[in-house]
């Protein structure tokens, strides 16, 4: 249950950062609906759940947060990615990409390939 | 890096909580109406938008849970509104919170008192440094007692100590100039100072190389206590020449306050060096090997590396060599090593400390059992809000560490208030002189250590009785509670709480017979035979060196002095003893005695070491010491007739056989004097009350004269205008002589007053534990009633009797009581044993002592239950039932 959900938050911190990378400056509900659109079901139940991670991001100065105006015209509060984030990113996307590239290996092998 | 920066913000934002809320809410608020659009977009209806949004968002309560957690401290955050509930829930119940808070109070209280004390006497005895590697060595059995020329020798000859030093009591006169006044004080080796490491508050201590033979070091150094009260701090006093028995003595420094001296409750007023004593009390003990009393104890600190037990073999060693040289006069016996400061009764005092300690965590632990089954009751009584709890999604974990955040807040808040009473107390005994005259006091500072002590206490109780509802809790079925009310079941099961309880009355009653056992050995001993009688028996203690008087002076002084008391009035008999009279401030000397035949009067050969009492004519009839056979003395007993002596019942029936065998048959003392005994008197008590049978012996003081002496006067007048009259005939007598006038009973409060502590302390412990008992006991009686008033209404409209409902509502109570009760008895008569050696003549197997405490529980359990009862018998059904 909880090593569920440290690869969940795990991968949403990195989704986030993405996110904000790609489309600049969002609010919560656009970082949210953003990754529904590309991960499917991840965020479907539990869009709640990005707050929390947010606020860990902003604490950690890996994005910056600020007032402004949604398309409705409501008050949003509206995340950036900052210097320290983008590095965070690349960082984190490196290493994604090693595990990912590892983990890919290990599941193309077959037995005779070890033997 | 990160992790810090991510904390500092925590911290940050920890106080900055509301804004952050606020902030929240309103995102949240955004996202919903964002989604809510959207799904309208969609074209669902503007309610179902609104639901769908709230369902894709998810639980909204968690995830706040989650985002504080992350944004603050939570731990800090729980804890101070754990706090601030707990604090809420006890103001809600005063009586609750006053009941806990005491019972913690006391037993705190108590504990940190009994530590507090044995921190002063035992852990910490001396204020010198290096305390740890200060070592007294004890010579044969328990003592520190050897002679000075043997003294010399360890010294020059071990190579275990950096230094050995030695020192013996000197009671003196000491004028100065304008009123002589008695003075206690030590005569020390020159390097007494030196080896003790410390530095003079004022002017300079005497060392070793002042030391030139005999009567060549008149000098005093006085201690900050007596520099404060008789020379009202005058820096001035040092050059200055005082008279110690009319001998002069150059002031030349003071002890810093906090040393008083190296025996524990001896506080000297004076040291002096020990090679001027012969000059002061005319005794030369300098070049005595054979006698034992030279020197009260030695000591050193070890040198670095060497172990006790090197260090005894060493000793061990120089014994050998001294027995080789010196085989008539010395016979090892054995070394042992001792923290230097308890010397003789260390032994006793550290059984009794740890007796005490025992007993005061006995009394802990009861508080303990009484609070974890009042929390049981707590928490079964809160039972449904915990479910509550439960069912609105608290984790058991939480609401275990709200509980126990409430019960360590009642145990530091108990710690303090025991804490505070406690030191109030140990300030309040160490300006305590027990005993007027004597320089007796127990020196208790209160350090960081007990504060500690009482910290760590208050907390791990706070945790034992905390833990007690755990088990409940964790079982807690809040569906089931919610479902069927608080009221649950009284189950004839036996409870956690029904355990505890029996477990506290049973330690209570422990306490109650210890205690009861130690009063009634006091009442004994009070009233126990002595082999003299104390009541209308004045002694008067008058130092003939003092006034000068020396050598043939003394003994015509001293039979004018008895002739004088004899004219006063009223008075009946009137004699004297050298020294000490028979337990007086646990003073004695023993002597060895040899069989006629003995040629070879080697330690090995001694036939007895009897005490030796060197009494006039008349003294036994003025002491009330009953004369069994033969004759006492007369004045005729003198230095130019036949040695003689008088010899109690144990030591005539020790080397003779029997009383009438012993009557003119002969011993020999060390100096191969050979004496006959002309008489047998009763046995008695001589150095302390608790001791076993000794043999003693009584010599003409005429045949050795000594100018320290009490006259023992026998006369029913009262007391006080008895004192006055031998006062103003002293005075006729020689206007130059102090005198000390007290009554025989007074001055046994020294020997009587181990006993006297020991019933007091374990008094108070049994009070404490009776006090707790109480408490328990209506607690549980008081919780059972209120439960089960409703079925007792029921019983009582049913037509139940008075006794029936008494029986239904504090049956339980009771068996409980005679159950625990009956266990605590047992042990406490086990654990009686151990009071044996401390409170003379405690033997719990005394009917009385059994009856008391059968009585005391019983009486205890009434008082306890008897507001319960009241309240179970004015149940009025009718009311109750329209409760309900």
């Amino acid at each position: 249950m909880k090593q569920k959900t440290d690869v969940l938050q795990g991968t949403l911190v990195l989704m986030v950062l993405k996110t904000l990378d790609v489309l600049g400056p969002l609010h919560g509900y656009g970082i949210a609906r953003r990754i529904e659109q590309i991960s499917g079901d991840l965020l479907a139940v539990n869009q709640g759940t990005l707050y929390p991670v947010l606020l860990k991001l902003e604490q950690e100065g890996a994005i910056a947060s600020e007032w402004g105006a949604s398309e409705n015209n409501r008050r949003a509060r509206f995340y950036r990615l900052t210097r320290e984030g983008r590095k965070q990113l690349q960082a984190e996307t490196q290493d994604w990409e090693q595990t990912a590239a590892i983990i890919g290996r290990f599941f193309e092998a077959k037995a005779e390939d070890l033997s | 890096m990160r992790a810090l920066r991510r904390f500092l913000t925590r911290v940050f934002n920890s106080a900055a909580k509301r804004a952050h809320d606020e902030r929240l809410r309103e995102e949240i608020e955004e996202h919903l109406a964002l989604q809510t659009a959207e799904n309208l977009r969609a074209g669902l209806s503007p309610a179902e938008a609104r639901r769908q949004a709230m369902l894709k968002f998810g639980g909204v309560e968690a995830m706040k849970e989650d985002y504080r957690a992350e944004r603050g401290l939570l731990f800090i955050e729980n804890l101070m509104r754990d706090v601030r509930f707990a604090l809420r829930l006890l103001r809600k119940s005063p009586g609750f919170t006053a009941v806990a808070v005491v019972t913690l109070a006391m037993a705190i209280g108590a504990n940190a008192v009994v530590f507090g004390v044995m921190n002063a006497l035992i852990l910490r005895p001396l204020n010198v440094p290096q305390p740890e590697s200060l070592y007294g060595t004890e010579y044969g059995v328990d003592t520190g007692f050897q002679s000075y020329p043997n003294y010399v020798d360890l010294r020059d000859r071990n190579r275990s100590f950096d230094g050995l030093a030695a020192f013996t009591f000197a009671f003196v006169g000491l004028d100065t100039g304008e009123n002589p006044s008695r003075a206690n004080g030590y005569a020390t080796s020159g390097n007494y100072f030196d080896v003790l490491r410390i530095q003079p508050y004022l002017g300079r201590f005497f060392h070793g190389s002042d030391e030139h033979g005999r009567n060549s070091t008149p000098y005093l150094v006085l201690s900050y206590a007596y520099w404060h009260s008789r020379f009202q701090d005058d820096r001035g006093v040092l050059g200055r020449v005082v008279r110690l028995n009319k001998h002069p003595f150059t002031i030349i420094g003071v002890a810093p306050p906090d040393f008083r001296g190296t025996v524990l409750f001896v506080s000297p007023d004076f040291f002096m060096p020990i090679v001027n004593q012969q000059q002061v009390n005319g005794e030369n003990l300098l070049d005595a090997r054979g006698t034992t009393h030279g020197i009260f104890e030695t000591f050193g600190h070890l040198k670095p590396g060497v172990t006790p037990a090197q260090a005894v073999a060493d000793l061990k060693a120089v014994g050998a060599y001294l027995e080789k040289t010196y085989p008539k006069e010395f016979a090892q016996e054995s070394f042992s090593l001792g923290h230097e400061g308890l010397s003789s009764f260390g032994r006793a005092m550290r059984a009794f400390m740890t007796g005490l300690m025992l007993l005061a965590g006995l009394i802990l632990l009861a508080a303990c059992a009484n609070l974890g089954s009042l929390f049981a009751a707590r928490a079964a009584d809160r039972s449904r809000e915990v479910a509550l709890r439960l069912a609105l999604g608290a984790s058991r974990a939480r609401i275990l560490r709200q509980l126990l955040t409430e019960a360590v807040l009642i145990s530091l808040l108990g710690g303090t208030v025991g804490l505070l009473g406690s030191i109030t107390l140990l300030e309040r005994m160490s300006m305590w002189q027990p005993f007027p005259g004597a320089p007796i006091h127990v020196p208790l500072n209160p350090d960081a250590r007990i504060y500690g002590v009482a910290l760590v206490l208050a907390l791990v109780s706070g945790f034992l009785f905390g833990i007690v509802p755990v088990r409940q809790v964790l079982r807690t079925d809040p569906y089931q509670i919610v479902k069927s009310g608080s009221t649950g079941r009284v189950g004839r099961r036996i409870t956690v709480r029904e355990v505890l309880l029996s477990v506290q009355i049973a330690i209570c009653a422990v306490l109650v017979t210890s205690s009861m056992v130690a009063v009634r050995g006091l009442a004994r001993s009070l009233d126990g035979n002595y082999g003299f009688e104390t009541r209308n028996a004045m002694l008067v203690n008058a130092n003939l060196a003092m006034a000068g008087y020396s050598g043939d002076t003394m003994p015509a002084m001293q039979k004018r002095m008895i002739e004088t008391m004899e004219t006063i009035p009223g008075v009946e008999q009137a004699g004297l003893v050298n020294n000490f009279p028979p337990l007086v401030y646990g003073a004695g000397s023993r002597t060895n005695v040899f069989k006629e035949e003995t040629r070879d009067r080697t330690p090995s050969n001694i036939a007895s070491m009897p005490y030796r009492y060197d009494v006039s004519p008349g003294y036994f009839d003025a002491a009330g010491t009953r004369l069994l056979a033969g004759r006492a003395f007369s004045w005729h007993d003198d230095k130019s007739a036949p040695a003689v002596a008088v010899v109690n019942r144990e030591f005539a029936g020790k080397l003779f056989g029997s009383l009438t065998n012993a009557i003119g048959r002969y011993f020999t003392l060390q100096d191969a004097t050979r004496i006959q005994i002309v008489g047998v008197v009763e046995d008695g008590k001589y150095l302390s009350i608790t001791e076993d049978q000794q043999p003693a012996i009584f010599l003409p003081s005429v045949q050795s004269p000594s100018s320290q002496s009490y006259l023992v006067v026998r006369s029913h007048r009262d007391p006080q205008q008895l004192a006055a009259a031998i006062r103003s005939k002293l005075h006729e007598l020689d206007a130059g002589l102090p005198v000390d006038i007290d009554t025989w009973s007074t001055l046994l409060v020294v020997v009587l007053f181990p006993s006297r502590v020991a019933t007091v302390s374990l008094g108070v412990l049994g009070a404490m534990g009776a006090m707790l008992s109480i408490i328990g006991i209506f607690g549980l009686a008081a919780y059972s009633v209120s439960k089960r008033l409703k079925e007792l209404g029921i019983r009582m409209a049913l037509g139940a009797q008075r006794k029936e409902v008494l029986q239904a509502a504090l049956g339980r109570a009771f068996k409980l009581l005679a159950f625990g009760s009956a266990a605590g008895l047992l042990l406490g008569i086990l654990a009686s044993r151990v009071l044996a050696s401390i409170v003379y003549q405690a033997t719990p197997r005394d009917p009385l002592v059994l009856a008391g405490v059968v009585l005391a529980m019983l009486l205890l359990g009434l008082l306890a239950t008897w507001i319960p009862a009241q309240r179970a018998l004015s149940v009025d059904p009718a009311t109750l039932l329209r409760e309900e």
